[in-house]
Order: C-alpha cells, then sequence, then structure tokens
C-alpha cells in the first residue's frame, strides 16, 4: 500500500480553511484596506529615525558606526563665549550638514544605539516614500521635523524609569 | 436549441452563429465566475483577506483589468522556439474545452449536440488538452517546460482512467452514454422504490462522486496536483515561456474546463438541470434549466476550488501512486459492486 494521506488530518485542514473563510465573511478580515484605513504602528516600529539637533555634538559616532555609510555629517569648531567672566573660551561643535539617505538605511538602528548623547529616535512613521529616490536622502531640518512624532517612551523592564528620566527629549 | 427557445425557423448559417456565440458565452461565463467567485474571493476568505476591493464593487471588475492587463503583455516568443507548435498549443488546449462543452444539456431541449455515445465523446475530448500541453512543453525549448510538459502529461493519462472508470457506475446505473439520457434516468429515478427526489447519483454512486472529483482536480493540474507547475522547481512548468495572450489562453482554459467539469459532475451526479419534484419534460426547464445547472456547477466548483486552497502538492511519486495504486483499483471495485447491485435490485 503506498504511503496514503492520512483521512482525519485532511478533514481537519478543509475545517480550517472552511472556519476561515466564515470568520472572514462574518467578522472581517485580519488585513486592511490601507490607504484608507491605516493600522496604527507599534511605539517601537522602526519607522524612520529622527534627529534632535540640539544634543548632537557631531562626534561622527553613528556615521562610523553605520554599516552602510549613509549618514553624512559635516561640521565646524567655533569659540562659545566663556561661562565665567575671564575663563578661556571654550571650543564647541557646530553641526553643518546631518543627512540620513534612506535610499541606503537599513534601519539596523546602531546609529541610535551608538548615539552618546541621545540625539536620535526611532519614530514609527512609515509613509515617507519619494517618486525620486534622490528625495530620501533626509537633511537636518526633515530628521528633526520627525521629532514630532517620537512616541513616549514606554517601559522596557521593571527599574527603567531611572533609565527613561536620563532621556531628555 | 435555438428554434425551440424562439419558436422560429432560422437558417443553418443563423443556427451555427447562434450555437458559437452560446458555445463561448457557455465557456467563458463559467470562467469568469469561477475565476472572481472562488480564485479571487473565496481565496481571500480562506486566507482572512479580502481580495480585489477596487476595481468596481467589490472588486467585481478586477477580471476585466486582468484580461486587459494580458491583452497588453508583450507577446514572446524564445528563438528557439518551435514556433508553430508554440503558436498552436494554446488553441489546441482552448479547443478541448470549447469541444467538452457541447455535451451537457442544460435543459429538456437545451443543448447544442444529443448523441447517443455524449458522455464518451466528452471524456475523449477532454484527453485532447494532453497534446497541447506537451505541445507547449515541447515547443518552448525550455526545459523547465520540457519536464512540465511530460510531468502533465504522465499525470493526465494516470487519471484519465480513474475518470473514465468513475463515469462508468454512472452509465452503468442510467443505463446509456447519452448525458441527457443521465439526466433522464435520475430525475425519474427511484432509490428502493421511493422516487421523492429522483436518484441523483451522488446518494447511489458517492465513491465515483469522490473519484471523479479528484481525478478532475488531478486533470486540470491544480494543486494538490500542480506537479506540472510546480513553481518552486518548474518556474510555471509548461507556461514557464508563454506570456500575454498566449498565457491568458492558458489561462482561460484551465478554469472554464474547470467550469465544464463542474458542469459534467453535476449533471452526472447532481441531477443537471432538474430540481426534484417537477416534472422533467415541463418547458419550464428550458428556462431555468440553465441556472439550476449553473447553481449546482458552482456547488461542485465551491468543493474542486476547497481542495485546492487548502492542500499542499502531492510529490511526483506519491501523485502516481495514488492514481495507479489506489483510484484505478477503488474505480474498479465501484464498477463490480454497482454491476451486481444493478443485477440484484
Amino acid at each position: 500500500m503506498p504511503a496514503m494521506p492520512k483521512l482525519p488530518g485532511m478533514l481537519v485542514g478543509l475545517g480550517v480553511t472552511f472556519r476561515t473563510m466564515v470568520r472572514t465573511l462574518v467578522k472581517g478580515s485580519h488585513t486592511v484596506q490601507y490607504p484608507r484605513v491605516k493600522e496604527a504602528p507599534v511605539p517601537r516600529a522602526r519607522g524612520v529615525i529622527a534627529l534632535h539637533e540640539e544634543n548632537c555634538t557631531s562626534c561622527m559616532l553613528c556615521a562610523r558606526e553605520c554599516p552602510d555609510w549613509c549618514i553624512y555629517i559635516e561640521g565646524h569648531k567655533y569659540k562659545a563665549p566663556p561661562r565665567r567672566p575671564g575663563g578661556k573660551p571654550r571650543q564647541k561643535n557646530a553641526l553643518d550638514r546631518f543627512d540620513i539617505d534612506f535610499a541606503l538605511c537599513m534601519y539596523c538602528g546602531i546609529c541610535v544605539e551608538v548615539c552618546p548623547f541621545e540625539a536620535l529616535f526611532w519614530t514609527p512613521e512609515y509613509e515617507y516614500s519619494e517618486p525620486r529616490i534622490a528625495d530620501l536622502l533626509h537633511d537636518k531640518s526633515l530628521l528633526g521635523k520627525w521629532m514630532e512624532t517620537v512616541p513616549d517612551f514606554e517601559d522596557y523592564e521593571s527599574g527603567s524609569e531611572a533609565k527613561k528620566a536620563q532621556v531628555p527629549r | 436549441m435555438s428554434s425551440a427557445i424562439l419558436a422560429i425557423e432560422l437558417a443553418y448559417w443563423q443556427q451555427t452563429v447562434l450555437r458559437a456565440l452560446l458555445g463561448l458565452v457557455a465557456v467563458l461565463l463559467p470562467a469568469g465566475t469561477l475565476v472572481y467567485l472562488f480564485l479571487f474571493k473565496m481565496m481571500s476568505f480562506m486566507q482572512s483577506r479580502l481580495g480585489p476591493m477596487e476595481t468596481g464593487p467589490y472588486g467585481s471588475l478586477q477580471l476585466l483589468a486582468e484580461v486587459g492587463k494580458f491583452l497588453q503583455k508583450e507577446d514572446l516568443i524564445p528563438a528557439a522556439a518551435d514556433r508553430v507548435v508554440f503558436k498552436l498549443a494554446p488553441f489546441v488546449v482552448l479547443i478541448s474545452t470549447f469541444l467538452l462543452v457541447l455535451v451537457i444539456p442544460a435543459g429538456p431541449d437545451l443543448w447544442f449536440i444529443d448523441i447517443d455515445t455524449g458522455i464518451f465523446l466528452a471524456l475523449a475530448v477532454s484527453s485532447i488538452s494532453v497534446i497541447g500541453i506537451l505541445m507547449a512543453g515541447w515547443a518552448s525549448a525550455s526545459k523547465y517546460s520540457l519536464i512540465g510538459g511530460l510531468r502533465a502529461a504522465g499525470q493526465l493519462v494516470a487519471y484519465e482512467l480513474p475518470l473514465v472508470l468513475a463515469v462508468m457506475g454512472v452509465v452503468i446505473q442510467a443505463g446509456t452514454l447519452n448525458v441527457q439520457g443521465i439526466v433522464m434516468a435520475q430525475a425519474s429515478g427511484e432509490i428502493f422504490g421511493w422516487g421523492g427526489i429522483g436518484n441523483p447519483f451522488i446518494l447511489t454512486q458517492f465513491v465515483g462522486f469522490a473519484i471523479f472529483l479528484i481525478a478532475v482536480q488531478a486533470e486540470l493540474t491544480q494543486p494538490p496536483f500542480d506537479m506540472p507547475v510546480a513553481e518552486s522547481e518548474l518556474v510555471t512548468g509548461y507556461l514557464t515561456e508563454y506570456s500575454g495572450l498566449r498565457f491568458l489562453m492558458f489561462f482561460i482554459g484551465e478554469f472554464a474546463t474547470a467550469g465544464i467539469f463542474s458542469a459534467l459532475a453535476a449533471t452526472m451526479f447532481l441531477g443537471g438541470w432538474y430540481v426534484p419534484g417537477l416534472d422533467p419534460t415541463d418547458n419550464l426547464f428550458n428556462v431555468i434549466g440553465p441556472l439550476v445547472l449553473i447553481g449546482k456547477m458552482v456547488l461542485v466548483a465551491f468543493l474542486i476550488f476547497w481542495f485546492r486552497f487548502t492542500y499542499p502538492r502531492f510529490r511526483e511519486d506519491q501523485l502516481q501512486q495514488l492514481a495507479w495504486k489506489f483510484l484505478i483499483p477503488l474505480s474498479l471495485v465501484n464498477i463490480v459492486a454497482t454491476g451486481v447491485l444493478k443485477v440484484v435490485f
């Protein structure tokens, strides 16, 4: 006798597809009609990277760690006035250019993790496709605008409140 | 048939044109219905999605959009292909579909041809498609097409046997090869002396019905019997090199054949155009007969497509084993049992 398909299992399979069909007809599908109906992405979804410019010191760590080199940073040094009268003028870094090329970005999130000054954030926003690929190069003003969409942090685990307090928005 | 409806005498050429048009409708209507109802919608529902929704209400015009898309596509013929055979193959497949529809009656006076060996003719012309598929596989000059074509030929030959043998039981019970006669036998039949609903042969020939459905599934090279077009190993088998209109013809051929085989199964096992409780010679059936037949066809097609969307693909050797070692012996036993019972009762 050849290896025959097992009958009860096959009937169970038919039941699964039939039940799914009835459920879809009665309760609706699991999918949504995208441009009309939108699903809210989860808060930690990796949609697009936002830049909090005031925190950035142009230290270049993110650009150096980026696996596909999609972050372009240019800056210059300038002398800030001393904190106290009579002190030495402080040397500071000014950020001239901060671009992320989302045509190259592979959404690994290393830049967000590596940033020592909490200047980069994930936001779940995902509708930023462009007809021209060059327009996927987001400059620092656009990256700054994404900051508005950064969701409030949810606690990772117990005891993360302290960590959260350190994160300046 | 046209004269029966219109009660006017038509010239021969007028009748021919009318028959050709009706044949076209009878092939394309089931194909379109099945593609929309089952391939677009039922399959989507079984996968918990909605399917096409944008073109027309509930995506009902999607079919036209698809046809338009296929018509726009470039008509490619491989450089090494046998051009004549390559171009001819889809027509051969489609011809077998168009010939199949001839024998199915849709009412007491509604038929294309009424011959004594109707069911025999149907089963004979259904195997013409094997030649078309072999032609497609060979003429494409592609190894995927060739392997797909040969697999299809092997499979179609193997499942031709249970298909024919399953029908034998019905033929024995009805006592005729005439399809109209089979419908009449079901309409006027009795189950152990009780003739309340006639005798739809699905009740007495359930094994035959099951074998017929499985064999039809394999004849259509649909999942779970789609080894000839197994996309993970053969791209799309004998369809690989076809594009545009020629691919569309194969596609229409597949679904039209699914519809017509469903109609054939409905005619042989579910009583065809007959509704229990009415006089089968009633002129009413010339009007509602086609609708009843389409309703029963959709019912049978639902089963076929339900299996299609549920089961994974058979391996090639399992597929052949199922036909030769299980279905053919079972259908032979069915014939013997039917014959014995026919003599006894």
